[in-house]
């Protein structure tokens, strides 16, 4: 009874694992062929297990996001829930039609015109002719791409091929979503784009997977979401909770590669030691301006009789947003 | 019931239609005459060979409209030769797209050949021109004729299937094939009249005639050309069962590639 499909569940992933074989050296000329045969077989299959007994269900509405680091699986898991790949064992049930977003722009031809790349990529996203004419206008011009339509897509910078696959994609119309680190690409305006898509789809109650290393937008979108580390789930929850766990993943590895960490997460002799910091609190000062309050706690080794304490926040490409310290406020 | 086919199939028939057009406009992409090319190809080919083949050697003097066989049985030919071909890489060539999206890998196979056809019918447009100006005499049996140019379709088809899947795995087909269709091409009577080989040899020439493709262009040759064109139901005196050797090769491989392709395909994304 209870493995039974309920109205609100969409998409069900029950105990789904994938393997690849990987050859050492791909039988791929008849020459290795041969020469292999003369080999032990057993050298030269390994199996690698990409995905180890998944199982995690979606409901209709939600934005799922699945993390994890490069190498974990989690691409796979996307593929598998795109029906890219077969899964070794296990099991996906999918109810309504799901639009996958591995990439942005598939089957774009640099040869063909940007009319004709949108009738060729809609047509793989699902769209007959007339659906892309009734569409036409409204993607041209969220591309804002008028006057290059009639151009081949070789001549397009960068950017206007990321705009106009983007708008191509954002005409789809599925009930689930696979979304996969399409965040990365384009700049700050298409990024706003991109932000503005999502809450629309939030909005219009789609159920959304999302696969992306950027946490705040993990944090700002996703309802729910699971951790994936080594092949296996081994965390799953709210998106915040699971966002915490990710991003602690990597300050784990740096405490176990050495017990004094030469990079700048810590530094010094240890006569003090911070062993805690924590944001204790988050409140708006006006409409656009967030206030953070943060607690550390340290202890000293030594006695000590003056001590300054500094911090300093910054952006995740490492530049100084804000920072004081003690002496400074004295 | 119609309606119900068609939903089935309403993304392979969209995804089929759009990438037939893309092909169409990147055959000739950047050329100035574009498809006039169709048409040129076969015409400057047939004077080639008219001067190679009657002028110098002499060869098919006894064949009533000879140069037009030629023509024929080369265009027919390279249709067949370029099905195969393109179909061979086209799954790995397509292998970029394969990784992104599902999607039924069999439309990539069926859109080549369909663009070939095209370009099939266009050269058969110039034959036609040719049998108007060297007088061939049109009989009934004409009507038969498009029945062998769908044979080698099909038939040209059914090895996709069976050498896409292979070339994902093994990338030496392309070698392998490409020798294949080097001695299949002088081993199918298509630059030389049956008739040279039936001097001969006629059990030779009722061999040659066993391979489907050499028996589609010599049956179309005899149907639309000229009746001096021997096919395998004359040599084999009227032999029914010996006659439907070809159309039982074409079946076995058509079924066989289509069921290869239909358990391998699920798999061309992580292997190609």
């Amino acid at each position: 009874m209870s493995d039974r499909l309920t109205t609100q569940t969409v998409l069900r992933v029950k105990n789904v694992s994938k393997n690849f074989a990987l050859p050492h050296e791909k039988n791929s000329s008849i020459k290795s062929g041969i020469v292999n045969i003369f080999k032990k077989r057993d050298t030269s299959v390994e199996v690698q297990h990409a995905l180890k007994n998944i199982t995690f269900d979606i409901q209709k509405g939600e934005f799922f996001g699945i993390l994890g680091r490069n190498g974990s699986g989690k691409s796979t898991m996307l593929k598998i829930l795109a029906e890219i790949y077969i899964p070794t064992a296990g099991s996906v049930e999918t109810h309504g039609k799901l639009v996958p977003f591995i990439e942005l722009g598939v089957g774009f031809n640099p040869e063909l015109t940007g009319r004709e790349n949108v009738y060729l990529n809609g047509a793989l996203l699902g769209f007959s002719r007339k659906e892309i004419d009734a569409r036409y206008d409204d993607i041209v011009k969220f591309a804002e791409l008028e006057d290059f339509m009639d151009q081949k897509l070789k001549n397009y910078s960068s950017g206007m091929q990321v705009r106009l696959a983007f708008s191509v994609a954002t005409r789809a119309e599925a009930e689930i979503l696979l979304i996969d680190e399409v965040l990365a690409v384009g700049d700050a305006d298409f990024q706003r784009k991109c932000y503005e898509f999502f809450k629309s789809l939030k909005k219009l109650k789609k159920t959304v997977v999302f696969v992306s290393h950027d946490m705040s937008a993990v944090r700002e979108f996703c309802d729910r979401a699971i951790l994936i580390e080594a092949s296996e789930v081994i965390a799953e929850g709210t998106a915040d909770k699971i966002a915490n766990q990710y991003t602690r993943l990597f300050i784990d590895v740096s405490e176990d590669e050495s017990n004094v960490p030469q990079d700048n997460e810590r530094w010094g002799d240890k006569r003090m030691v911070f062993t805690d910091v924590k944001i204790v609190g988050t409140k708006q000062l006006n409409d656009d301006t967030p206030a953070l309050k943060f607690s550390a706690e340290f202890i000293a080794n030594r006695d000590i009789e003056t001590i300054v304490t500094g911090s300093s926040i910054s952006n995740s490409a490492g530049d100084e947003v804000c920072g004081t310290n003690t002496e400074h406020r004295r | 019931m119609k309606s119900q086919l068609t939903q089935k199939y309403r993304y392979s028939l969209i995804l089929l239609k759009e990438l037939v057009i893309t092909e169409f406009k990147l055959r000739y992409q950047g050329s100035a005459l574009g498809y006039l090319w169709s048409l040129l190809r076969p015409l400057f080919l047939f004077i080639i060979l008219y001067f190679v083949f009657v002028y110098f050697l002499r060869i098919g003097n006894d064949v009533p409209h000879w140069p037009v066989a030629l023509l024929l049985g080369i265009v027919l030919w390279n249709f067949f030769s370029e099905v195969t071909n393109n179909g061979l890489t086209s799954i790995v060539n397509r292998g970029d797209v394969i990784r992104k999206i599902n999607f039924p890998k069999y439309v990539i196979l069926l859109a080549g050949s369909v663009s070939a056809f095209i370009n099939l019918l266009l050269n058969l447009v110039v034959i036609a021109v040719f049998m108007i100006i060297n007088h061939v005499d049109l009989s009934w049996s004409a009507l038969l004729s498009p029945m062998y140019v769908i044979e080698v379709f099909v038939f040209a088809l059914g090895l996709s299937f069976i050498l896409s899947t292979i070339f994902v795995r093994l990338r030496d087909m392309n070698y392998i094939w490409e020798i294949i269709m080097q001695a299949l091409f002088y081993a199918s009577a298509i630059i030389y009249p049956l008739s040279m080989v039936i001097q001969k040899s006629p059990e030779i020439a009722k061999l040659i005639l066993l391979n489907p493709v050499a028996q589609a262009v010599q049956d179309a040759r005899y149907t639309l050309i000229s009746h001096a064109n021997p096919t395998l139901y004359h040599l084999t005196n009227e032999n029914v069962l010996i006659s439907l050797i070809p159309i039982v090769i074409v079946i076995v491989v058509t079924i066989f590639g289509a069921w290869l392709f239909k358990t391998r395909s699920p798999y061309f994304a992580e292997e190609v």
